[in-house]
């Protein structure tokens, strides 16, 4: 049996300076074999340049890592890998179009007289694999399978014989509720081998369903290391950002749905086969529906559906009282329909061009490319919007991929304003972003209702579509199972309903 | 020393700014011409049209430059050409073809600007419909373009396919007042396009589709359609630079008119900042581009340097201003500059 | 049987189907005489494109290699002409090959400059040191030569195979063992495949991509060096377009333009398609040498088309 009183791996005031800013001050952080250590803290904290130190990717400017008590200097993650920490990052880095075997062992195939001995290799990636309990096809391309697959065949990739410490980084972003719970297992296995295990999420429950230990970071600073057990929630999200986290987003109040406008669209019906069941769906002004459902359910398949970003094959869709043929984005546009997609990098921004040019594309676009806005029309406008959502930027022409992710999520957001929408469809508009910018963004989403805008709000965060909406549908394996509204719309009562075989 | 300091910053600032380089660059080549060719920047009047060595380079410089011009759009959707030359090909072959059979020259010049269109769709059908890589989608016009030239040169017979035609020659050797008319042929096309991409907001969603087409279809950018007309653009600049050029020639010659066009081109965009990643057109930069390649040409002609020495100095040139452009050399650069010093 | 199998079985099916063609059309086409005699033309367009098919299957381009075939030829007709016996220049030369693919690979990775861009500026300068060597067709005289000329491995059926083709069956058989069973090898795919990835997968970026383009040089060199010995001359504007035909033989042959997806194996039936088309419209004798760039055009095309469909019904994003 291991000693485990000695930390797996232990960095003691680590500081690291990056021109004009000090990333991270003094930093502790110890982690025990057989530990999951949820490492916390809002965007711009520290954590990834203090994991970067910890796998070796960026030299640390003070302080110094011991593994198992030995002092270590990692020049190259490569070092770092061969000591036995092991890094999963954020998004899966896998080669889609190589096999599952080659994409396990690439940069260590087992090679005879300089040669690749390719069973030897396979027989390499099955074992990792069965680690996991993991039975899959090696010679399929890895891009074959679902995220949830490729997340698992990252972490096997991950873990040599000798490892010593993983690094998850946001690892459940984009699984799903029974996904997750797989991962958890195999995390808990890990565990059980004396791994200590780095675990980096923004999901709360996730925290403290699975971590033993908390190390929460402020501003490239400590806050402090304490037992998941003895830190409740609320303490939780204070060490966090710093401030009681304001009651408001929860307390908003339910308005009647009754004596609201006309309906702004009426889908019927509408649906694409193999992608979302056909389904009925309005909206009336002044009023904010949910659609509620775990990930792969149809949420932002219903929302690309009604703004026309994917094609219907089924049932009719009304917009302000005209049925719509041949839905196109350029076509929910000119009806007045603007839509915040889920993937700002992929979807939402066009990262090259400054930050007034992407707020006025989508009015340009609908009013044409003949009528082009003057540059102090375009000015007006995006220091309009600037202000109103008070994005961060010292200069509205510089480029948008140079700001931070909450400011880039209401840059899509001020595209959508700024061409005056009726309807507003918003795809996980507060994903990838700090606590204190959700916040705003859903108070935005209000304010923005009680004006009269109509809104369809797509979101993973239950306690967000609770929040914002007052109406919800439900929305399971790519089906619409229901409608709640008013005084029904709670966080039990969606579980519920999905759970609902 | 604070000096020092405050003037090596301000140097490293203006390194880094995009239009810096180029025309240094051009610049450089000027100032070298004038030492080497005493009358370089003579310019006399003869046959009533202004001549020497500098209206020169412009002349020359007009065809790359406005078959560049095309490029640049294209590239700035994330897309490239390869077919220009292929185009040209074409053009001329029509304009020598339509000639034997006695067409109108009018007609003609509008039949050679549509076979330019003619391509530019298809090129455009290739990326914008059915989604091929533009790399690839227009190298099937690049390979076969010049085979069509040929073919059309079979259409009469396969007999001589030169030709005299006063408007066109007109239009690629004359003169207006003391002006080349290709100069003002190429001062055209640049301001058109100039007002097409920056007093439209064609050039907005040109940018926003090269930038991130997803994101620019879902804004309300019809992605498509603009990729599309960028290909048309092309293809219309390719077949006024195929216009200038047969009639220079007086003849339709498929297998080495214009070779090599495409590349000199999509070397004036990038020498002129322009990125093969797209999402940005640079019109003006483009056209300094295509005069420091010409430019080089002809110092190379005027210094007295045997003509194949041309190729080898244009990649040298090239490959300085690209590690000019190059972030990591000029830190590497300026490493060692400082570590001299110290 | 496996999707990234689909586009090599197209190459080859149409291959033979175009090859059958010769057979119904001409008396004496079906044999192994005509297909030795494509094998030892193309012999230089294909081992170009074995070079041209790594470097495309990590995502970039060569545009070099037709300069490097005449450069190549050019030096080593001038070294005959100063005495020296060919294999010790065609040693210095491979040499040179790979140094110089090897300077693109470094330039292309450290200074970040488009592969189109820089081998662009490669494709001038080797072409305008051709020139600068020499502006006439130089003849190459040693007996070296002429004894190359001579080597015929018989084939069943009367044919034969010329030095050429077995230089180019052996570089072909390297190639395949580098591609699929060196780690250099399964890098290249990676780094075509996804290059962030690769990189935090721990794949050595920069002296991957060197190996590319040396690989990349080497090859030309060596189809530079067949092209040479099988003129037994060097001429300056030799391989003029030849970059082109090695791309057309690598797209031809199943290799995906995006990098990630091909193999080594089917540039081989690519390159030996292009032979096939010219070899038929000569046949003929009635078509024009128009007809054959207009042809490779054409099948270019449908190949291009027919592979992004094919490819567009793989699923290589796995989303959800």
């Amino acid at each position: 049996m291991e000693d485990t009183s000695i930390p797996r791996i232990e960095m003691s005031g680590i500081t690291k300076l990056f021109p004009g800013v000090k990333a991270l001050q003094n930093v502790d952080l110890c982690i025990y074999p057989g530990e999951v250590h949820a490492l916390l803290g809002e965007n711009g904290a520290g954590k990834s340049t203090l994991i970067k130190i910890m796998t070796g990717a960026l030299p640390t400017d003070e302080g110094k890592i011991r593994l198992d008590g030995q002092a270590i200097v990692l020049n190259s993650t490569v070092d770092a890998q061969k000591l036995g920490i092991s890094t999963v990052y954020q998004e899966v880095n896998l080669i889609p179009a190589m096999s599952v075997a080659k994409n396990m062992t690439l940069q260590r195939q087992p090679t005879r007289f300089g040669l690749i001995n390719w069973a030897a290799a396979r027989n390499l990636a099955r074992k990792r694999l069965k680690q996991l309990s993991l039975d899959i096809d090696l010679e399929r391309p890895v891009g074959s399978y679902s995220i949830a697959i490729q997340q698992l065949v990252a972490i096997a990739r991950a873990l040599e014989d000798n490892t010593k410490v993983l690094v998850l980084d946001e690892p459940t972003a984009s699984l799903d509720a029974g996904e997750t719970n797989a991962l958890f297992e195999v995390i808990r296995d890990l565990k059980s081998r004396g791994i200590a295990i780095v675990f980096i999420t923004h999901f709360l429950d996730q925290v403290y369903e699975i971590s033993d230990r908390i190390t929460v970071l402020r501003n490239g600073q400590l806050v402090g290391t304490s037992m998941a057990k003895d830190l409740p929630r609320l303490d939780l999200i204070k060490q966090m950002i710093g401030r009681e986290l304001e009651q408001a987003e929860g307390q908003l109040t339910k308005r009647s749905t009754d004596n609201l406008g006309e309906p702004v669209i009426v889908a019927k019906g509408l649906g694409c086969k193999r992608v979302i069941e056909p389904f009925d769906l309005n909206i009336r002004a002044g009023e904010v529906v949910g659609l509620a459902g775990l990930l792969g359910s149809g949420r932002t398949e219903t929302a690309k559906l009604i703004f026309g970003a994917l094609p219907s094959d089924s049932g009719t869709l009304t917009m302000n009282g005209e049925v719509v043929t041949n839905n196109s984005p350029r076509q929910s546009l000119g009806r007045d329909i603007a839509f915040c997609p889920e993937d700002r990098k992929e979807e939402g921004l066009v990262g090259e061009l400054s930050i007034r040019e992407n707020i006025i594309l989508s009015l340009q676009a609908k009013n044409g490319w003949l009528k082009q806005l003057s540059y102090d029309e375009q000015e007006r406008l995006a220091d309009e919007m600037i202000k109103a959502l008070a994005i961060a930027t010292p200069d509205m022409d510089k480029p948008v991929n140079q700001l931070s992710g909450g400011n880039q999520q209401k840059v899509v957001l001020a595209r959508a304003l700024v061409s005056d929408p009726k309807l507003l469809i918003l795809d996980e508009p507060t994903r990838g972003i700090d606590v204190g910018a959700h916040a705003e963004i859903v108070m935005l989403i209000r304010r923005l209702c009680s004006q009269g805008m109509a809104l369809l709000v797509a979101s993973s965060e239950l306690d967000e579509i609770v929040a914002v909406s007052d109406r919800v549908a439900v929305l399971r394996d790519h089906k619409q199972i229901g409608e709640i509204a008013g005084d029904e719309v709670t966080r039990e009562k969606i579980i519920g309903m999905i759970a609902s075989g | 020393m604070s000096t020092d300091i405050t003037l090596s910053t301000r140097l490293r600032a203006l390194a880094g700014y995009r239009a810096t380089w180029p025309l240094l660059a051009l610049a450089a080549i000027f100032i070298v011409d004038g030492f080497i060719s005493p009358g370089f920047y003579d310019i006399r009047i003869v046959e009533g049209r202004l001549f020497g060595s500098v209206i020169d380079i412009f002349y020359r410089a007009m065809p790359t430059a406005i078959v560049a011009l095309g490029m640049a759009v294209v590239i700035g959707t994330k897309g490239i050409d390869l077919s220009v030359g292929s185009v040209v090909a074409i053009c001329g072959a029509v304009i020598a073809w339509r000639i034997h059979e006695g067409d109108s020259h009018f007609v003609i010049l509008f039949l050679a600007l549509g076979t330019g269109l003619l391509c530019g769709l298809w090129n455009g059908f290739l990326v914008a419909v059915l989604n091929i890589q533009p790399i690839i989608a227009t190298l099937i016009l690049m390979v076969s373009g010049r085979g069509i030239g040929l073919l059309v040169n079979q259409f009469y017979g396969g007999t001589d396919p030169s030709f005299e035609s006063a408007l066109l020659q007109g239009l690629s050797v004359g003169h207006i007042w003391l002006i080349p008319t290709r100069l003002i042929v190429g001062v055209g096309v640049f301001i058109a396009l100039w007002f097409l991409i920056r007093r439209t907001a064609l050039g907005l969603f040109i940018e926003a589709v090269g930038g991130n087409t997803s994101a620019a279809n879902l804004a309300g950018v019809n992605a498509r359609l603009i990729i599309f007309s960028a290909y048309l653009i092309a293809g219309l600049c390719a077949g006024i630079a195929g216009v200038i050029l047969t009639a220079d020639t007086h003849t339709s010659d498929p297998v080495s008119v214009a070779l090599y066009i495409e590349l000199d081109a999509i070397l004036a965009v990038v020498i002129g900042g322009g990125s093969l990643a797209g999402g940005r057109i640079y019109l003006g930069m483009t056209v300094i581009g295509a005069l420091i390649i010409q430019a080089l040409t002809t110092s190379i002609l005027i210094s007295g340097l045997p003509p194949e020495y041309n190729l080898v100095v244009k990649a040298v040139v090239v490959l300085f201003v690209l590690l000019l452009q190059s972030q990591n050399a000029r830190n590497a650069v300026w490493g060692l500059f400082s570590w001299r010093k110290s | 049987m496996n999707e990234k199998y689909w586009p090599l079985m197209a190459t080859i099916a149409v291959f033979i189907a175009l090859f059958l063609t010769g057979g119904f059309l001409f008396k004496n086409f079906l044999s192994t005489l005509v297909l030795g005699h494509i094998l030892a033309d193309n012999a230089f367009i294909i081992i170009a494109a074995i070079g041209a098919t790594f470097v495309i299957l990590s995502g970039g381009i060569d545009l070099s290699v037709g300069s490097m075939i005449g450069f190549v030829g050019v030096v080593m007709a001038n070294l005959d002409l100063a005495g020296w016996h060919p294999l010790a220049s065609i040693a210095i030369l491979l040499i040179f090959g790979i140094l110089f693919g090897a300077l693109q690979g470094f330039i292309i990775d450290f200074c970040d400059i488009q592969p189109f861009i820089m081998t662009l500026a490669g494709l001038f300068l080797l072409r305008g040191s051709s020139f600068m060597v020499s502006l006439d067709s130089v003849p190459i005289r040693h007996p070296f030569v002429a004894e190359v000329a001579r080597v015929h491995v018989p084939l069943p059926g009367g044919g034969f195979l010329a030095a050429s083709a077995i230089v180019m069956l052996i570089s072909l058989l390297a190639a395949i063992l580098l591609a699929h069973y060196t780690r250099f090898g399964s890098n290249v795919y990676a780094i075509g495949g996804d290059r962030k990835s690769a990189e935090l997968m721990g794949v050595p970026i920069r002296k991957t991509t060197v190996m590319i383009y040396a690989v990349g040089g080497f090859y030309g060199a060596l189809a530079g060096v067949i092209y040479a010995l099988y003129t037994s001359s060097g001429y300056p504007l030799a391989g003029t377009g030849s970059e082109l035909s090695a791309i057309a033989a690598v797209v031809l042959g199943g290799t995906l333009l995006t990098g990630g997806v091909g193999m080594v194996a089917g540039t081989l039936f690519g390159g030996m398609i292009l032979g096939l088309i010219s070899t038929l419209i000569i046949f003929d004798g009635s078509l024009n040498s128009a007809w054959i760039i207009i042809s490779s055009g054409l099948l270019l095309f449908i190949f291009i088309v027919m592979h992004r469909f094919l490819v567009g019904s793989f699923n290589l994003r796995g989303r959800a």
